[in-house]
């Protein structure tokens, strides 16, 4: 096993969060980026406090952006309000399970899973756990790659919306659920952004 | 003033420090201790090139924008739908926090990522250390991850098939205008913009 490489910390150097210059920040007492003209930090500022902040708020619109209709449909005969689950049940009935499987996956599979696992590696991070740092290094990456995808189900409300404008015959309109759903979509990009990725490692370092 | 290390790389993600190594071309390196990619000497673009592929981005998207994606017709009724005109339907039906969302994602930033591109870029070619420069290639950064055309994309496909039970339909000019522009903005993301900040003069570290 190859020693562990050090870390910019340890030497006294800052990475600029926005030119990717390594920096000596020297004596100064708020540094900025020579390069940039940003101001350096050695960890995203309050990145623990933030985090749990936007992943609370996620929390709790998660719960609207399931129950409330996200989609109201109006024809000749009647009214019927669809949430973001009796959509994916009417893609599974109507002959599209590849669909219905690729809609839960981004609409409920990963906002839920990117909470939780924005919440593990909080606690994780906060107590020091010094396992599994490269799987939870991992873990993050995912999360941030895939976040972006959950506004799926907007844009297919948006241009279904669009789309069906049969004067009498059918309209469909947005439900409230819609503006809750894409709020925990933004809201845990957000929280994935202000997480910082090298307090993952930052306990397991000083322990060692 | 804090002293430049360009011969220095760190881990945005785990914080490993290390001497930058020279990349061949189509190499890319890696961390050791967390495996994120650091950096990457990808596809050979020079700003010259970048330049054309987010001019023809531009123009596509005004393309994508100014014509109907659709056109259904059942039972005799036809009409077209666009994005901008879905966005206004959600607007006026009062779901106006969906339609902000839609027309951020879909219209504002990208329009705002592509115009800051070609400015950055012509002013790049002349002085690297203008000032407007970083400006610019902070605003970039910063509104790249909320431009959604991809998952647009994506989305105009699920609500055909959704809607392809129930009505006719004809695929509008838009709707290649946005497969063609998923592809263009696909490689101009591709171009890592840390090459475009290597550009910049280093103050000197004589201090």
């Amino acid at each position: 096993m190859i020693a562990p490489p050090p870390t910019a910390h340890a030497k006294g150097l800052i990475l600029c969060e926005t030119c990717s210059l390594v920096c000596d920040p020297g004596p100064a007492p708020h540094p900025h980026c020579p390069r940039c003209g940003a101001a350096l930090h050695a960890r995203k500022v309050d990145s623990i406090r933030r985090t749990w902040a936007l992943l609370i708020a996620a929390a709790i619109l998660y719960v609207p952006a399931n129950l409330l209709p996200v989609m109201v449909t109006y024809t000749l005969f009647n009214t019927s309000h669809d949430t973001i689950m009796s959509g994916i049940v009417y893609f599974w009935n109507s002959g599209s399970p590849d669909l219905a499987i690729l809609i839960f996956a981004v609409s409920i599979f990963i906002p839920l899973a990117k909470i939780l696992c924005l919440v593990l590696l909080l606690i994780a991070a906060q107590y020091g756990v010094d396992k599994g740092l490269r799987q939870r290094a991992l873990m993050f990456r995912v999360i941030e790659f895939v976040g972006r995808w959950s506004m799926l189900d907007i844009f297919v409300i948006t241009m279904t919306v669009g789309m069906v404008r049969f004067r009498s015959l059918a309209t469909i309109d947005a439900g409230p659920g819609a503006a809750a759903f894409g709020a925990v979509v933004v809201l845990t990009m957000i929280a994935a952004h202000t997480f910082d990725p090298r307090l993952i490692w930052d306990r397991s370092e000083t322990r060692r | 003033m804090p002293k430049p290390l360009p011969a220095l790389i760190a881990c945005p993600h785990c914080d490993a420090l290390y001497r930058r190594p020279a990349l061949g071309r189509g190499e890319r390196a890696r961390c050791a201790r967390c495996n994120a990619p650091l950096y990457r000497e990808a596809i050979r673009l020079n700003p010259d090139h970048l330049l054309a592929l987010v001019v023809a981005a531009s123009i596509t998207l005004v393309i994508a924008n100014a014509f109907p994606v659709v056109q259904l017709s059942t039972s005799g009724i036809t009409h077209s739908a666009s994005l901008i005109g879905s966005i206004g339907i959600l607007w006026e039906e009062g779901r106006v926090l969906t339609a902000m969302l839609a027309f951020a994602t879909t219209i504002a930033f990208p329009v705002a990522e592509l115009g800051a591109f070609v400015a950055l870029l012509v002013i790049i070619r002349r002085e690297p250390g203008s000032p407007h420069v970083a400006a610019l290639l902070r605003g970039i950064q910063m509104v790249r991850p909320w431009g959604m055309t991809e998952v647009f994309m994506l989305g105009i496909v699920v609500a055909l098939v959704k809607i392809s039970h129930t009505a006719q339909v004809v695929p509008g000019v838009a709707l290649f205008a946005f497969a063609a522009l998923t592809i263009l903005l696909t490689l101009i993301v591709s171009y890592d913009l840390k090459a475009l900040w290597a550009l910049r003069p280093l103050p000197r570290a004589d201090s």
